[in-house]
């Protein structure tokens, strides 16, 4: 259990870490939000009073507290642009970026697992080859360009797909995979290039262990050698990449939001910073910090899980 | 007579590399009785691991296959049999442990569920029967607090306690045919001579018969009847310990013998055959062993020896025994 407590401790200290740091980054960024709030026009006096009500008279350490307190109680201040509070604008955009990295995760997942075994069997034959160059393509092929094949060729030709705009799980359940699924593809594409060349080599490595070879000794089926020997072992890798893969993609991904018009996290981080709208740019960078860490953290209980030698080193 | 469990016949198995066939067992004869202990012994690289890898049809299928010869174990051919009768006959009816017992264990499985696993492979039996079996097993092998045992980890254990733990693994089925491809080398000496006693002790209360394959001519004398030695793919020499050990008649057999260390005699220097193990396939003709043998002439380099049996079953593959005109073999020691 120690295990857990330590890696706890670590989320802990990384979150205040990254909370100074972005404090202080935006003390430092040129550029006054007042000024940009109020205008060219604007007079000192406006200017002050205006400092007053956001509380920016006052001393740093003062201002840091106010942002850390603010976070607990789920108050990050208001936008400038919206004039309505940011973690309201946040948590409305939360549920379309959360269901596309879940969505597309599994997509990962199911593609890459089978697709690496696969591979790895095929070691040095044609096949093994082939996918290799084929993920390959995989991640030179630009996301945007990507979304829009799939907009045009699958999109447009099957009523199922929405190709733009988002409709709410609430509304109707079928309507929101229509409208994240492509989408969803288009973030996985490029994400199963990548893993499934680490899925392939971790069961590469894996199957020529010691411990494969007793497995197949004790007469029990390929499929169990495999399934559960050799991909229980590949997984403790993987799962880091799959950890990565969907922080990534809770953090926001901006081109492909943008490309089906989904009102999500990413598209939010570009207004806001074309409109140096500080409070609510701080408030996404506070919030992909916690999910990035969260997730983390997550991936090291998992490791925990998946491999005693690290749950038991005390 | 007793009946023979395993025979093994003309025995080859190669790997396939860019630059070619590597033959690494080339033409193995041997047979193993029942509740014998045979002994294999060679220098590493001799084939002795791939021999037993051939038997238990777990070569690597990526790159070497048995590409001849045959092996039968109780006149059933195991070269031809389908995978899935091999599947059957692995872990039930032959069964093997191995060098490194330590990485030999799946890390994140517990003790108790890979021996169960092998226990419920051939046995259709519940988890609870399968788990109490497996308890009896560990006791068997001599385990302490084997209850607890089972929901460890082999991280948990010491290298002699996974070995111990590959034993139980290999006998849980009751095979009749128990391979050790060096199961004592990676352990300290005490422990060695504890994993030799419980083989022993297996050997006689299960009668099971064991391959023992071994660098360690230590061990052979320790435990085994009967000795094949091997060099380079092939065996050399074969016969009862006790005739090994007194009479070896092979120069290879000779050297191997001399270089183990007498504590009753201090040397200067231990005497070691000069040379290396030639790499598989770089000979092509003539006694495997004649770049490093003292009393190799002209046909050693030319002709491959055969193997020639005395009567009291002493078996050995050399021109100085046998098959040459003696007149032809006399004139190439005085000429030498």
């Amino acid at each position: 259990m120690t295990y857990v407590v330590r890696r706890f401790l670590l989320l802990v200290v990384t979150l205040i870490f990254i909370s100074v740091i972005t404090f202080l980054v935006f003390q430092i960024l040129p550029g006054d939000p007042v000024r940009t709030m109020l205008g060219p026009d604007a007079d000192e006096a406006q200017v002050e009073t205006l400092k007053q009500q956001l509380g920016l008279d006052q001393p740093g350490h003062v201002q840091y507290l106010h942002l850390v307190e603010g976070f607990f109680q789920g108050d990050m201040g208001d936008s400038i642009r919206f004039s309505r509070p940011v973690t309201g604008l946040i948590m409305e955009r939360l549920p379309i970026t959360l269901s596309l990295a879940v969505i597309s995760l599994i997509i990962v997942i199911l593609v890459t697992i089978p697709l690496g075994i696969f591979s790895a069997k095929r070691e040095k034959k044609w096949s093994d080859f082939f996918l290799s160059s084929f993920t390959q393509l995989g991640m030179a092929v630009p996301t945007f360009f990507v979304g829009m094949v799939l907009i045009l060729f699958i999109g447009m030709s099957f009523q199922f797909f929405t190709t733009g705009g988002y409709v709410p799980w609430s509304e109707s359940i079928t309507g929101a995979i229509g409208s994240l699924i492509l989408p969803a593809l288009t973030i996985a594409l490029p994400q199963i290039a990548i893993s499934f060349r680490y899925v392939r080599n971790a069961i590469l490595e894996q199957s020529k262990l010691d411990y494969v070879r007793t497995a197949r000794g004790k007469g029990v089926s390929e499929a169990i050698v495999i399934y559960k020997h050799v991909l229980r072992n590949s997984l403790i890798p993987v799962v880091t990449v799959f950890g990565l893969i969907l922080a990534e993609v809770i953090a926001g991904t901006i081109v492909v939001e943008q490309v089906f018009s989904l009102p999500g996290i990413g598209r939010l981080l570009i207004t806001a910073v074309s409109y140096r709208d500080f409070p609510v740019v701080q408030g996404i960078v506070l919030y992909i910090a916690l999910v990035v860490v969260v997730i983390n953290f997550i991936v090291d209980i998992l490791y925990a899980v998946l491999d005693p030698r690290i749950r038991l080193k005390s | 007579m007793t009946r023979k469990v395993l025979e093994v016949k003309d025995l080859r198995t190669s790997f396939f590399s860019p630059e070619g066939e590597i033959p690494a067992v080339d033409g193995v004869n041997f047979h193993l009785s029942e509740g014998e202990i045979l002994g294999i012994v060679g220098e590493s690289g001799c084939g002795k691991s791939v021999t037993s890898l051939s038997i238990m049809g777990l070569v690597p299928t990526e790159n070497g296959k048995v590409v001849g010869g045959s092996i039968r174990f109780h006149g059933e051919e195991l070269t031809k049999a389908t995978a899935k009768r091999m599947r059957q006959i692995r872990g039930k009816e032959i069964a093997m442990i191995y060098q490194e017992p330590m990485s030999s264990l799946n890390p994140v499985f517990t003790i108790g569920s890979q021996l169960m696993e092998a226990i419920r492979t051939h046995n259709k039996i519940s988890r609870e029967e399968a788990a109490k079996k497996a308890i009896e097993m560990l006791n068997l092998v001599g385990l302490p607090r084997a209850d607890e045992l089972i929901h460890e980890y082999p991280h948990q254990l010491s290298g002699g306690m996974c070995q111990r733990v590959m034993i139980a693994m290999a006998v849980a089925c009751g095979p009749k045919v128990l391979i050790a491809d060096e199961p004592t080398t990676a352990l300290d000496v005490t422990i060695q001579a504890q994993i030799l006693d419980l083989m022993k002790n297996l050997n006689q209360e299960l009668n099971t018969s064991i391959i023992m394959i071994t660098h360690d001519l230590g061990v052979v004398a320790e435990l085994c009847d009967r000795v094949a030695v091997m060099y380079a793919g092939k065996i050399v020499e074969e016969g009862s310990v006790d005739v090994i050990f007194q009479q070896p008649k092979h120069p290879y057999t000779i050297g191997l013998i001399q270089s183990i260390p007498d504590i009753r005699f201090k040397k200067d220097r231990l005497y070691s055959i000069p040379g290396y193990v030639p790499k598989p396939g770089t000979i092509k003709k003539g006694c495997h062993f004649a770049q490093r043998c003292e009393h190799a002439f002209d046909v050693c380099k030319e002709e491959t020896p055969k193997m020639v049996v005395s009567l009291d079953g002493h078996a050995v593959r050399c021109f100085l025994h046998g098959t040459l005109k003696e007149e032809k073999h006399d004139r190439n020691i005085i000429k030498s």
